[in-house]
């Protein structure tokens, strides 16, 4: 009996240790975030202090400086219009697109929407020479708009093929029978399928905002005004002189642009898996 | 109606008929799905052949001619052994940090698949890596091997591990240098690896293993024999995206070590920006990039085929 009760304990203390180590291993960049960016410099910048909490007072300094000095709330605003803006353009060419594909092309669309969705595959690395040329044609090198051009190319096949699955869940039978009452088939699609797939667009609608937020390459890419930069890009490359990295201030601004990402994520997480998999899980 | 009808009769006509133009299926699916296909077309297809065309032409951002050149541009990336190391080093850094992110994903599922208390918090913070912007991220761990006041070597001096005078350069030294850009790309990858997999055990109907079970396998057994051979083709689709992202990742290299010391951690994404944007030598810069074609077709080949076996 003793002997039965050791191992259990030793089972449990392993599972738990388990449990720890990929907490810690997952989170431990982010608490350092947090402790960076609360930190006073003479705290920060000594190599006999502890560095895992607060030697000194925590302070708001790092924020106050992100705010005051720098163009932090510009790069905020930035991102805030690329985000809508490229949230528009995506809805308004994948919903009535994801609709054609789930319900009026038959066998093509099947195919063209594979077709559609492997686009998202590309990857800027491979097209931000080419692009890099079309924005200087279209005269908007070095201007934020660039982006507002260039998102859709990825969010448009994504989220196509996330609200094609959506529409396809649809029962058919709704707008069957609003055709039947009178309703024409164009009707049928924005009285019938828009209203029942709310959560799909609510959910399209998140993740072309948090796509637009990650995005790295383009931005470093097309965009080299301080002004224009969308936050992540700021962040990331501007918040250094010289050689002297600003590492509160990088990680207080990390932090806040971090957050309302993470916390989407979170919430959207099994529907944005069930999209990426195509539907291969239920 | 009537008399609307007869007030304006033309312009009801024309539109009755418009209507019924609309009213076909396949006339009104072609033009709704146009928008998307278009821009896709104009914004990813046609560069992506413009790509093409400057890898076998003489462009550069000061000298913009078409001139035609064959593959000479070709010739000269593969004779130079910057571009033989960063192929290399693109295959290291995708294969290692694809295999330790997918370990990682392995036991990271299965340790939140057993019910504990606090599940859904630690299932949260765990995604963390995945869903924050990896450039942030990426600035977070640069500070974490940054070359003095890196928690990491604090914590290893600390423990007794290795002393102060001898603490490793992350960065600055070549093969520590592809180890932490491995590390902290599998890092971004691996809550992604685990919840693909929890996706794929929990659709694991329970009575398939309650049937194995009572056959007499084990737990080990029960994964390998039984959970994984069901769960492949979703993990097949995830190690997709991860070899996909990763291959053509440009980001962390450029954050963390900008290639170096060196060449050390210069990948193909990398190279191409070198060349391509900073050195404006679009040409040379799109023959580096398109080096990446040939991975990214088999990857998509393997997933077209893993669709259309699905959908049969």
């Amino acid at each position: 009996m003793p002997r039965a009760t050791a191992t259990r304990v030793l089972q449990e203390t392993s599972f738990y240790g388990a449990v720890a180590f990929f907490l810690v291993l997952a989170a431990f960049p982010f608490y350092w975030m947090v402790i960076t960016s609360f930190k006073s410099n003479a705290d920060l910048y000594s190599v006999t202090h502890i560095p895992f909490w607060f030697n000194d007072p925590p302070t708001l300094e790092h924020f106050r400086y992100l705010f005051d000095k720098t163009l932090f709330t510009t790069w905020l605003l930035n991102s805030l219009i690329i985000g809508v803006c490229v949230t528009a353009i995506t809805l308004v060419t994948a919903l009535p697109g994801a609709y054609s594909l789930a319900r009026m092309t038959g066998r093509n669309g099947e195919a063209l929407g594979i077709g559609i969705f492997l686009t998202y595959l590309v990857p800027p690395t491979l097209l931000f020479l080419p692009l890099s040329r079309v924005i200087a044609g279209l005269g908007l090198q070095n201007s934020m708009w660039s982006l507002v051009v260039v998102y859709p190319t990825f969010t448009i096949p994504f989220c196509t093929w996330l609200l094609m699955g959506f529409f396809k869940a649809l029962p058919v039978e709704i707008e069957e029978a609003a055709i039947v009452d009178g309703c024409s088939l164009f009707g049928a699609f924005v009285k019938m399928a828009i209203p029942l797939s709310l959560p799909g667009i609510l959910t399209v609608v998140i993740f072309t905002f948090t796509l637009t937020l990650q995005e790295f390459v383009y931005a470093l890419t097309f965009i080299s005004a301080s002004d224009q930069k969308p936050i992540t890009l700021g962040v990331a490359t501007d918040l250094i002189r010289g050689d002297i990295f600003y590492w509160g201030e990088i990680m207080a601004g990390a932090l806040i642009a971090s957050i309302p990402v993470a916390i989407a994520y979170n919430l959207f997480l099994d529907r944005f898996i069930s999209g990426i998999t195509g539907g291969a899980v239920k | 109606m009537v008399a609307i009808a007869d007030a304006v009769p033309k312009p009801a006509r024309l539109a009755a008929r418009f209507r019924f133009i609309l009213d076909r299926r396949d006339v009104l699916g072609a033009i709704m799905v146009a928008p998307a296909v278009l821009y896709v077309l104009l914004l990813v297809g046609v560069p992506f052949l413009m790509a093409v065309y400057y890898s076998l032409s003489a462009y550069t951002i000061y000298d913009p001619s078409w001139r035609f050149v064959g593959l000479s541009n070709f010739v000269d990336i593969v004779e130079n052994p910057v571009f033989r190391q960063t192929l290399y080093n693109t295959f290291i850094f995708t294969f290692g940090s694809q295999t330790l992110g997918l370990v990682l994903g392995k036991f990271g599922a299965l340790v939140l698949l057993r019910p504990f208390p606090g599940r859904k918090l630690v299932r949260a913070l765990v995604i963390l890596p995945w869903a924050v912007p990896i450039a942030l991220a990426t600035v977070a761990w640069q500070w974490m091997f940054d070359s003095l006041y890196s928690v990491i070597n604090w914590t290893l001096i600390a423990l007794g591990v290795v002393s102060r005078s001898d603490a490793p350069n992350w960065l600055g030294t070549p093969h520590l240098a592809m180890l932490s850009v491995i590390v902290v790309n599998a890092w971004r990858f691996f809550p992604f690896a685990i919840v693909i997999f929890l996706a794929g055990i929990t659709a694991v109907p329970q009575d398939v293993l309650d049937a194995a079970t009572v056959d007499g396998a084990g737990f080990w057994r029960r994964n390998y024999q039984i959970i994984m051979p069901m769960i492949l083709p979703i993990v097949a689709i995830g190690l997709v995206f991860g070899i996909v992202f990763t291959f053509t990742d440009l980001s962390v290299v450029f954050l963390m070590t900008m290639g170096g010391p060196v060449g050390a951690t210069s990948v193909l994404g990398f190279l191409g920006f070198q060349t391509g944007i900073n050195s404006g030598d679009v040409a040379h810069g799109a023959a580096i990039s398109l080096f990446m074609l040939p991975v990214l077709l088999v990857v998509v080949v393997a997933m077209l085929r893993f669709i259309r076996r699905r959908e049969i």
